[in-house]
């Protein structure tokens, strides 16, 4: 529980907060939960700083295992020179992973019988979190492998591989302490056939500081190709693989143009328990919106300027933790076009756009590496849940607190519906719980008017 | 019997000119996309880029009635365009194609993004007076809404872009559906160029997964893109800016195919096709010359003004003066 100077974003929260409150308008609150990053297990954090062809990327891992097992490998387009390397501190990445999180908000309703609505609290959570990428290993002439550089990079051994087949590299690979699954020949092929080179890494011990955090790799290079090779990822049998993607640009908006692009839903109302489970019903939410759209596309879960935050989930990143980063642009002559400043956060206004992608793939469903673009559209999305906790008193104390009551109940079957919707969660397990919290017809008290049923067949299979 | 009649007449009409059908269907497309995509076409972004088309065809319309009437080339009378006539018999806004406009806005609603809608009514200006003013031997070079795109991708940069991959899978499927009954149904006869396209580059992809050993999955997703569906079965299909004889059409088709697969390989295009297209556009006459065949006309000579003839959809060789 923190709090963080959400006072100063307040101001104009309240356009996008006064939407649906029925008698208290929205001012700003603090930070009360946030979502474990344990979440996702195994899941993959990629940050992409893109402006034209120039891109960085930056790979972490929470690989919490024994380090000396850890390898990376990546396909890339070509061979990085040793300037072009470099390890990250692991905060930042965490940083921005909770600057762009899904948010939980919360709100108080006040005495209806008082006419006038003032305070209130915003509540938000974070997720997700690191990344697991492969293994790889080192050397053999014989095998058609070529080691084509090798660089030593913090606690990292380095090696850039190229090779005529598939089955020299991975002989090679894994004759060098590198595990590569079984199956993934073909796909190591094809990078090979398209001229593409072998990044691998593994952890040097005698460099390594002994803590258990392994810091992130990034690879500074110029492409045409806007694009993250992810069907290695796709070998393992181990299902499901689970990857958030940073995009930085200063233009706006990153979509895949292989696959379909989806908005999280968002700002809705949910029972107020949901704030004691945020991580499960963000994981639930997600599983079912995934299987709505049958496994096959890309969630949106935020987009925004760099610059300011509403509510802020995190404060927004500082000029140099965006150059760590990667966002090359920041120095380079004139402001650009700098957003105006907001009455939020951020040390200063800076030139960045940032969308978070959040895909949950296999090879069936992504059979293809994941193709971006940079878009002009710089309308800010998040992912916000409003929590709305109501006003107890008195309900028969004057004409406007029975109306609340009635309307409060309205409000509660509404949300367990919404919720029931996002999750796929069962109905009548909602309302139970919610029940058993206090916040059914029964709990306070409300003798609701006899309701017209609605029609007979609604009642006999109560469909709605 | 009595049901039947009007639901045959109102087939008829739709029959009498081949791009009643067109309309149709690309108005099934743009609902799906706008209804099932966040970020899919949007209804103010059609009525800009409509704006935009009929600017330039009205402009476009005058200009060349004016000329003709000036050229003493024609008379013109039984104007479409009722209210229109001059005194002296020369109806300034004559052969009015409105439909072919509101085409062009569908498909540009569909395809192009952009940050603001004056995008959207520029690609319609655009993609539209090129049809009157870059032109060759009487049939217009570019389909206006592929010129119209390419045009605004090169000039606004990132502020405009297409959003090839945005449908999904159900929905790609279903406009697939549309785009090829609508073909069918259409007096066009163009599911030669439509078709020979599609396979061409389905057997590109195909190729090139054998080669790189991918899964045929890998080509199956490529080909669910709704900047290719859209492409395939209303924009290569313009009878106006394609060559008259089929045997031109395929070689035209294969060609588009053989360099879009290029460029979005060797230069990761998005959208390929389309800048293939525009840039294949010279190849057009080229094999209107080799391959000479009868030119195409929306509505025949015989059918003009009265557009529930569907005897209509002649081919007609109309050598110079052809309207856009």
């Amino acid at each position: 529980m923190k709090l963080t100077p959400l006072l100063s974003a307040c101001a104009l929260g309240l356009t996008s907060f006064a939407l649906s409150a029925p008698a208290a308008s929205a001012f700003c609150g603090f930070y009360v939960a946030k979502a474990d990053t344990d979440l996702f297990n195994d899941a993959s954090k990629v940050v992409l700083v893109r402006d034209d062809e120039r891109t960085v990327i930056t790979m972490a891992s929470d690989y919490r295992g024994d380090v000396s097992e850890f390898a990376m490998v990546v396909p890339v387009v070509d061979i990085p020179e040793r300037e072009q390397i470099n390890v990250a501190n692991p905060a930042l990445v965490d940083h921005l992973d909770e600057y762009t999180a899904p948010r939980l908000v919360e709100y108080y309703d006040e005495n209806p019988c008082e006419l006038r609505y003032r305070r209130d609290m915003i509540a938000m959570s974070s997720a997700p979190q690191a990344m697991a990428m492969e293994e790889a290993a080192p050397e053999a002439e014989a095998l058609g492998v070529t080691i084509e550089a090798e660089y030593e990079v913090g606690e990292y051994d380095i090696l850039i591989l190229s090779a005529e087949e598939s089955d020299g590299l991975i002989t090679w690979l894994n004759g060098n302490g590198y595990r590569i699954p079984d199956g993934a020949e073909d796909v190591v092929g094809a990078y090979l056939k398209r001229g593409m080179k072998f990044f691998v890494a593994k952890v040097n011990l005698e460099r390594h500081s002994g803590s258990s955090m392994l810091r992130p790799i990034q690879v500074a290079y110029e492409d045409e190709d806007f694009m993250l090779p992810i069907r290695l990822g796709t070998v393992n049998a181990d299902g499901k693989q689970e990857l958030f993607v940073f995009a930085i640009t200063r233009k706006g908006r990153v979509e895949t143009t292989n696959y379909k692009t989806v908005k999280l839903p968002s700002n809705m109302d949910v029972p107020i328990y949901v704030k004691d489970e945020f991580g499960e019903f963000y994981k639930a939410m997600f599983t079912h919106q995934t299987e709505k759209q049958s496994g096959k596309a890309v969630f949106m879960e935020y987009a925004w300027d760099m610059s300011w935050c509403d509510p802020c989930a995190a404060n927004p990143l500082s000029r140099s933790e965006l150059r760590e980063l990667g966002v090359m642009w920041l120095d380079e002559g004139g402001q650009g076009d700098i957003q105006p400043m907001r009455p939020g956060f951020g040390p200063q206004p800076v030139d960045a756009f940032v969308t978070r992608l959040h895909v949950r793939y296999d090879a069936e469903t992504f059979p293809e590496d994941l193709n971006f673009q940079v878009t002009g559209d710089r309308e800010n999305y998040q992912g916000r849940y409003v929590l709305r906790h109501p006003w107890r008193g008195d309900y028969g104390q004057c004409e406007e607190a029975g109306l609340y009551a009635e309307g409060l109940v309205e409000r509660w079957d509404e949300e367990a519906k919404q919720l029931a919707k996002l999750t796929g969660w069962d109905l009548n397990e909602i309302k139970q719980k919610m029940a058993d919290g206090g916040y059914s017809a029964a709990a306070i008290n409300v003798d609701l008017p006899e309701k017209p049923k609605g029609s007979w067949w609604s009642r006999l299979w109560g469909n709605d | 019997m009595g049901v039947w009649t009007p639901i045959a007449a109102l087939i008829k009409g739709l029959s009498a000119d081949a791009r009643h059908w067109q309309i149709l269907a690309l108005t099934g497309l743009f609902s799906i996309s706008f209804l099932t995509s966040d970020f899919g076409a949007q209804p103010k972004h059609f009525l800009a880029a409509f704006l935009g088309a009929m600017i330039a065809q009205t402009g476009g319309t005058l200009w060349v009635n004016a000329r003709q009437a000036k050229a003493g080339r024609r008379t013109l009378k039984g104007a479409h365009w009722r209210g229109s006539k001059l005194s002296g018999g020369i109806a300034l806004m004559a052969d009015f194609q409105w439909k072919s406009a509101l085409i062009t806005s569908l498909s540009l609603s569909i395809l192009l993004r952009a940050n603001s809608a004056w995008f959207w009514l520029a690609a319609g200006l655009i993609g539209v007076s090129a049809k009157f003013l870059i032109r060759y031997r009487g049939k217009h070079l570019f389909n206006p809404a592929c010129i119209g795109i390419v045009a605004i991708s090169l000039l606004a940069g990132s502020a405009a872009w297409v959003s090839p991959g945005q449908w999904g899978q159900t929905p790609i499927f279903a406009a697939f559906a549309i785009g090829f009954a609508a073909l069918v149904l259409s007096s066009a006869k163009r599911l030669d160029i439509a078709l020979g396209f599609l396979g061409f580059f389905a057997l590109i992809l195909t190729l090139r997964a054998f080669y790189l050993g991918d899964p045929m999955t890998i080509p199956m997703h490529q080909m669910q893109s709704g900047a290719l569906l859209v492409f395939a079965f209303f924009m290569i299909t313009d009878p106006r800016s394609t060559p008259d004889h089929w045997l031109g059409r395929l070689i035209f088709a294969f060609a588009v195919a053989a360099f879009a697969a290029w460029l979005s390989w060797e230069h990761h295009l998005r959208g390929s096709m389309l800048y293939a297209l525009a840039a294949l556009a010279i190849l057009t006459p080229v094999l209107d010359r080799l391959i000479p065949a009868e030119r195409f006309q929306w509505i025949s000579r015989k059918g003009h003004g009265n557009e529930t003839d569907t005897s209509a959809q002649r081919l007609r060789a109309r050598p110079y003066i052809v309207r856009a």
